[in-house]
């Protein structure tokens, strides 16, 4: 594997729009060339190199291209997004819609990063050592196709409106989160492992919901069903099991009702 | 001889009252009475004629006093202003006409600014909401001849529209609702008493920020599920029995306003009261609507919408694609994150409205302010330009709360040499064109 490290020269006055910097458009690209593609801020458009120093050489495919990014990206937007393979490994916090549409490869923020990260993900594996913002795994504004595939653990706390129409793949947040966790989901794993503030799993068509800290205040939507012991993300522990939303739409297989399912660990 | 105009249309609310008589001198300069207004509506019209109008565009100095200059000098200001920003918040839009907005986008996808209207900071997360899952919605007119059963949730029309409940909501009798008042149920949802909770037939108070909750309970009982004691202080058995009641009525319409939209969850609370307005279609008929406050903001969104595509919030900053995040390209997280380099306001004031951190970032930018008062935003500005009123000194196309177009109507003359939003927008998009033809400012 081929790495071509970015390293900040200049951090942009406004903000700049990264979307070239993903192993899917470096492949088989060399410094100079990589230096080349265009950078947006606003109606203005300049080049990568104007804001990076640029080193290294990129592999032939993206599967054989590894980024790493050193220095301020804190006001830079879609880094490592649409990626479908590769390793990306940002040393800064970054700026909104980080990994987001990406469908494969391996994504490493070394710090916070803002709202819409990890947007309608379909695939891959993307790690956030530090806070995620709002939006975190949602769907864009108007789809009803959130996170879709995929690993995406945040090491810190997340916002509000997390995996709003999630519909796969496993999401795992080691801290707590805000208001609205897995609003329509329609499938995958949420697992929170500090508290979680308010409506949880509102408007839930499917899916499950792990949260081992407290809820603010319950759904009433959501009724008991019972006890059970589980095995989550390396934790043994006891779980009540509640089935909701009540209030919405649910799918029917094989005759019975199939409800989305909220595990609180006792 | 003074001369009565009849059937004109206000340019205050969302309601856009198309009965009012307006009473003009004979010169056509000033007016002289407004009959069938409400009070506010009938201030938009006597503001016509207050002392004290500024009349030509003004320019602010070194020592912050204003100077007044020529519309020549603002327009070649503010185009110059437009062409050397890379990035520009063009925000407002809802007190002037559609044919001044469409003008204004043209300015727009030319200089590659972000276009935002009042609704970003009201009714906007119903737009987010409307995006998400759509709306069951209906007209004015519907609501007046058929609903028999109206829940205002989170807003208070004897306030924000006085005459709502006379014309549309409460007490008019209609073609199938020949009893009005007493043919109508009415609920009010708030967290307090409100004068239009008075109207009411019942009154349910909810705890602060409970609206998700209690909605979602709404939607547990339609179903016939099971519910909590209470939900966000209101007794399961009142939500059952209000559940049940809604199901026997013969047209149910919902009424929101700033309640559910500002309060905790915001687009989710629409997005959320449009499911139940779904659910209950399933046992009678039942639409949804936003109590929409500026006169024109739904114009906004509509010209926008057919234009672009979203109806608020779009960043033409890319030229070739119209991008539109609510979080990203609206007015007040662009000036909070300084994302832009220059604003330019028209018809609104962002400085009484917008958070103080916003309006902070926004005075240190280059500012132009087309609006016909001195208000809290051209106080920050560094040039004013004022305008004619639109729908009082010059007509044009409006959209009112239920996206019907009316077309409002001129009644009196502007002031002499006075331009209008049209004309303005016009001569700066020509002077943008030959900035633009010159290569840049």
């Amino acid at each position: 594997m081929n790495t071509v490290t970015l390293t900040v020269k200049k951090v942009p006055e406004l903000y700049l729009e990264c979307e070239n910097v993903n192993p899917d458009v470096f492949a088989g690209k060399t410094a100079d060339k990589i230096a080349k593609l265009p950078g947006y801020q606003g109606k203005e458009i300049s080049t990568l190199g104007e804001y990076f120093t640029i080193a290294g050489e990129a592999g032939a495919t993206a599967a054989e291209t590894k980024i790493i990014i050193n220095g301020d990206c804190s006001k830079m937007k879609y880094l490592g997004a649409k990626m479908t393979a590769g390793e990306v490994v940002i040393n800064s916090a970054c700026d909104m819609y980080t990994g987001s549409w990406m469908k494969g490869g391996k994504l490493v923020v070394n710090g916070d990063v803002h709202s819409f990260c990890g947007l309608a993900m379909a695939g891959g594996e993307f790690t956030i050592n530090g806070n995620a913002g709002n939006y975190l795994g949602a769907a864009y504004r108007g789809d009803w196709r959130g996170m879709s595939g995929g690993v995406l653990r945040v090491k810190g706390n997340a916002g509000s409106d997390v995996a709003t129409f999630m519909t796969g793949g496993e999401m795992i947040i080691e801290g707590d989160v805000d208001i609205h966790i897995g609003t329509h989901m329609e499938g995958g794993k949420i697992i929170v492992k500090g508290n979680a503030n308010r409506r949880v799993g509102g408007q839930l068509v499917k899916g499950e919901i792990y949260i081992f800290g407290k809820i603010n205040v319950m759904m009433p939507g959501f009724k008991p069903a019972g006890e059970v012991a589980l095995e989550v993300d390396g934790t043994k522990a006891k779980f009540v099991e509640y089935l909701g939303d009540l209030g919405e739409r649910h799918p029917k297989k094989k005759g019975e009702t199939v409800y989305g399912k909220l595990f609180l660990k006792q | 001889m003074p001369k009565d105009v009849t059937d004109v249309i206000c340019p205050f609310c969302g309601t856009l009252c198309d009965d009012l008589v307006v009473t003009v001198s004979d010169d056509n300069k000033t007016i002289l009475g407004v009959k069938n207004a409400c009070a506010i509506g009938a201030e938009k019209f006597n503001h016509q004629r207050l002392p004290g109008r500024v009349t030509r565009p003004r320019m602010r100095q070194a020592d912050g006093s204003f100077k007044e200059i020529t519309y020549d000098e603002a327009i070649d200001w503010t185009a110059k202003m437009l062409v050397k920003s890379r990035k520009t918040l063009m925000y407002g839009w809802a007190s002037t006409s559609c044919q001044a907005m469409s003008i204004g986008h043209e300015i727009a996808e030319k200089v590659g600014a972000i276009v935002d209207n009042c609704a970003t900071v009201c009714h906007g997360s119903s737009l987010i909401a409307i995006e998400d899952v759509g709306v069951p919605s209906c007209t004015l007119g519907e609501v007046k001849n058929r609903a028999d059963r109206v829940i205002f949730w989170g807003c208070n029309p004897a306030h924000a529209h006085p005459r709502h409940m006379s014309r549309y909501s409460i007490f008019p009798r209609g073609f199938f609702t020949v009893k009005g008042h007493k043919g109508r149920k009415i609920y009010c949802v708030d967290c307090r008493y409100t004068d239009t909770a008075k109207c009411a037939d019942e009154f349910i108070q909810v705890q602060q920020g409970y609206d998700y909750e209690l909605l979602n309970a709404f939607r547990t009982a339609a179903r016939g599920e099971v519910l909590p004691d209470t939900v966000g202080g209101v007794p399961k058995e009142k939500i059952y029995e209000i559940a049940e009641d809604l199901k026997q009525g013969r047209f149910i319409i919902i009424f929101f306003g700033m309640g559910l939209t500002h309060s905790m969850g915001r687009n989710h609370n629409i997005d959320i009261a449009i499911n139940l307005t779904r659910d209950l279609n399933d046992f009678t008929k039942c639409a949804i609507m936003a109590m929409r406050g500026h006169w024109n903001v739904t114009g906004s969104g509509q010209v926008l919408g057919w234009q672009y595509g979203f109806p608020f919030a779009v960043d033409l900053s890319r030229r070739d694609q119209a991008r539109h995040q609510t979080g990203e390209t609206t007015s007040v997280d662009l000036l909070n994150r300084s994302e832009v380099e220059a604003c330019f306001y028209i018809a609104t004031d962002p400085g009484a409205h917008f958070p103080v951190d916003a309006m902070i970032s926004s005075s240190k930018k280059p500012t132009v302010t087309i609006d016909p008062h001195i208000q809290c935003t051209t106080e920050i500005s560094d040039i004013h330009i004022p305008v004619a009123m639109v729908g009082v000194e010059v007509g044009g196309c409006a959209y009112r709360m239920d996206n019907v177009p009316i077309e409002t109507r001129k009644v009196v003359d502007p002031p002499e040499g006075m331009l209008t939003d049209e004309e303005l927008l016009t001569k700066i998009n020509h002077r943008v064109d030959e900035l633009l033809l010159a290569g840049g400012a």
